[in-house]
């Protein structure tokens, strides 16, 4: 799938090529950035599934080329590389953007493959739904894969519409063998199912409206098309031996995304109604607020405190692990050169005592190089949580990234 | 020479309306003179750097690139877009200033393509890690603050004013300002900054100012030491281009999510 993928898209390139060469004079002419991180992974508790490990090392290279016309038109190509020791899965190539944005006075068309954001809560992304996640990457579900689309975008004074052809799916990146943070019994991503008899090729659909009032930012999105959140079904590879299979079945997705400022608070909420995936429709929301103390201590330090509570009508039936759970966090902004940054949080399940932690902290170290950690862990996990296969899969995570 | 108090205090009450403000009516004219040569600028854009120095002089840089829409009746619009440090490149701040109330910010995240709406209420935090407070770096209205003319001296050369002014807004992180502003021009040449405990906290040095489209005076370098910490932060000023005709469109969240 990939190879072909990469051979679609590598046409794509050399029609943009062609735009390019016919160019007006440059505003930023073929500028490259990007950054290439080490990173290393450890995790103090041992393997309950073998073929695990108890450290990992690995790389990744991100460049970026971006070159704008003088209309404002402009086009941008980022592919992704990461080599890891650990899981042959986490090793894995992907084009996380190659776009052409077409910027006229009235509208702005996309085409290409790029990442969408929607949504405006910090601990789960639940409306966000252009793009698939790069569980490899991290669990967090923050890193995407490039979706191929074209978008067209209308600014009006009554408010954004945007259009989403999605011709192409992507299917989501699961952990091998070697890999901590999964299940049990491996995903088998050459058995999927998809509920579509035009598989990864089936068009999906999306709109969405988005309007500023004042002190609220809204948004209203429908989606429909492919889950890229898969259903996994139990079945056997050719040895006999366990495997989960992915299911992707067309669903329709109707979201709300709202955030409100009032004084120091920032109050947000997220909440979807889907139906098409298992039997029954259902709700989900997420919501809660961002409260900054600025100048704590009479430093210049900002701190942060976040709740959330996350809640998904299914509850135990859930395809996710916030299904009743509350989050608390607390966001320490140094405001020094170097950027110094630190998040704890802490994740509750309601109905259960499972509870996860996570720390994460950056610092800058002369231009160029970043210092990233994320501490992750698992506690009280009762046999029943979606978590639970992953209860010792505590991680120490440092990284260290030299941008250009 | 009682009479001639009684005498003179009737004269004074007679003459005053007429000839004489008060420190405060002076203060405030000044402010509105400056207000209004500053009118009419329609928009520019413009690079910076931004050289931050801790006490023991380690320094370490930004560099963002600035657009500004000057808005009819209201404060102004503005992205800054970050482009070093390189981790942060992309990283840009969509504002919109407004006379009274607090500010309409947005920042967004290139990594996450996530446009955030950010809370402005706060405005003494510092603005990107800088000695310059989020107060210090948005549009100044005459109406965010109440003045008092205190003397005029020679300041650098520059026969100027000196004037105070002190917030209205809420969670301002001042007590007061001592602004020196030159008669001649209407360039600020120096505030001195006070804290909540009316105690010394920054000063601002303006320099290198050059004139645009033979009106607008925009100092090349601003320099804020804060006294209190020892940090210093160096702001230069490059490019400034006038009249490029940005609009509305080129100041919402989608223009910020291709903004560069």
């Amino acid at each position: 799938m990939l190879k072909s993928y990469s051979t679609r898209c590598a046409i794509l390139f050399i029609l943009v090529l062609g735009l390019f060469l016919n160019s007006s004079p440059k505003v930023f002419a073929h500028e490259i950035s990007g950054y290439a991180e080490g990173e290393l992974r450890l995790f103090p508790n041992e393997a309950l599934y073998p073929g695990q490990n108890e450290q990992s090392a690995s790389f990744a290279f991100q460049p970026e080329y971006y070159h704008e016309f003088k209309s404002g038109s402009s086009f941008t190509f980022v592919p992704f590389v990461r080599v890891d020791s650990g899981d042959q899965e986490r090793t894995h190539f992907d084009i996380r953007e190659f776009t052409f944005l077409w910027l006229e006075e009235d509208f702005e068309l996309r085409v290409g493959v790029r990442k969408v954001f929607w949504g405006t809560t910090e601990v789960l992304h639940l409306v966000d739904i252009i793009n698939q996640t790069d569980l490899v990457e991290n669990t967090d579900t923050e890193d995407k894969l490039g979706q191929p689309m074209a978008n067209l975008s209308f600014s009006r004074d009554w408010g954004t519409v945007d259009l989403f052809w999605l011709p192409f799916f992507r299917e989501r990146s699961f952990a091998g063998t070697g890999g901590r943070l999964r299940g049990a019994t491996i995903v088998d991503e050459n058995r999927v199912q998809y509920e579509s008899a035009a598989e990864e090729w089936h068009s999906d659909w999306a709109f969405r409206y988005s309007h500023t009032l004042g002190d609220i930012d809204l948004g209203i999105s429908q989606f429909i098309g492919t889950n890229r959140d898969p259903t996994l079904l139990d079945g056997t590879d050719s040895n006999g031996n366990a495997i989960k299979i992915p299911r992707y079945e067309q669903i329709k997705q109707t979201s709300l995304d709202v955030s409100y400022v009032v004084g120091d608070w920032l109050w947000k909420l997220e909440s979807l109604y889907r139906t098409g995936q298992g039997n029954d429709d259902y709700f989900a929301w997420t919501g809660g607020f961002e409260y900054t103390f600025v100048g704590v201590l009479e430093s210049g330090m900002d701190l942060g405190l976040i709740g959330e509570w996350m809640f998904d009508t299914r509850e135990e039936e859930a395809t996710t692990a916030f299904e009743n759970d509350i989050a608390t966090g607390i966001r320490l902004a140094v405001n020094d050169a170097s950027s110094t940054e630190a998040l704890l949080g802490w994740v509750q399940d309601l109905d259960t005592s499972a509870r996860f932690l996570f720390l994460e902290a950056s610092r800058r170290f002369g231009d160029n190089w970043l210092l990233t950690a994320e501490l992750r862990t698992f506690l009280n996990q009762p046999i029943e949580d979606f978590l639970f296969e992953q209860r010792d899969d505590e991680i120490l995570q440092i990284e260290l990234a030299y941008y250009f | 020479m009682k009479h001639f108090y009684i005498f003179l205090t009737f004269t004074l009450l007679w003459v005053a309306p007429v000839f004489a403000e008060t420190p405060e009516e002076k203060g405030l004219s000044i402010a509105k003179e400056d207000d209004k040569r500053d009118n009419g600028f329609k928009d520019f854009t413009a690079n910076m750097v931004m050289l931050l120095k801790n006490k023991q002089g380690e320094e370490s840089s930004r560099h963002i690139r600035n657009k500004t829409l000057e808005v009819e009746g209201d404060g102004d619009k503005s992205i800054s877009i970050f482009d070093r440090p390189r981790d942060v490149k992309g990283t840009a701040l969509l504002n919109f200033t407004h006379k009274v109330g607090t500010d309409d910010q947005w920042l967004y995240l290139p990594a996450l393509k996530r446009v955030k709406r950010i809370s402005s209420s706060n405005k003494s935090g510092s603005f990107m890690g800088s000695e310059f407070a989020y107060e210090d770096v948005t549009s100044q209205e005459v109406e965010k603050y109440n003045y008092k003319w205190i003397r005029d001296e020679e300041h650098k050369g520059e026969l100027s004013f000196v004037f105070e002014r002190y917030p209205v807004y809420k969670n301002s992180g001042y007590t007061r300002q001592v602004v020196w502003l030159d008669k001649k021009d209407y360039k600020i040449l120096k505030i001195e900054f006070f804290d909540r405990k009316n105690s010394p906290l920054k000063t601002l040095t303006q320099s290198d100012f050059k004139q645009y489209l033979d009106k607008f005076w925009y100092p090349g370098k601003m320099f804020m030491e804060n006294h209190q910490t020892g940090k210093s932060t160096l702001l230069t000023w490059t490019d400034y281009k006038f009249h490029n005709g940005l609009s509305d469109k080129d100041f919402n969240r989608n223009s910020l999510k291709r903004a560069r």
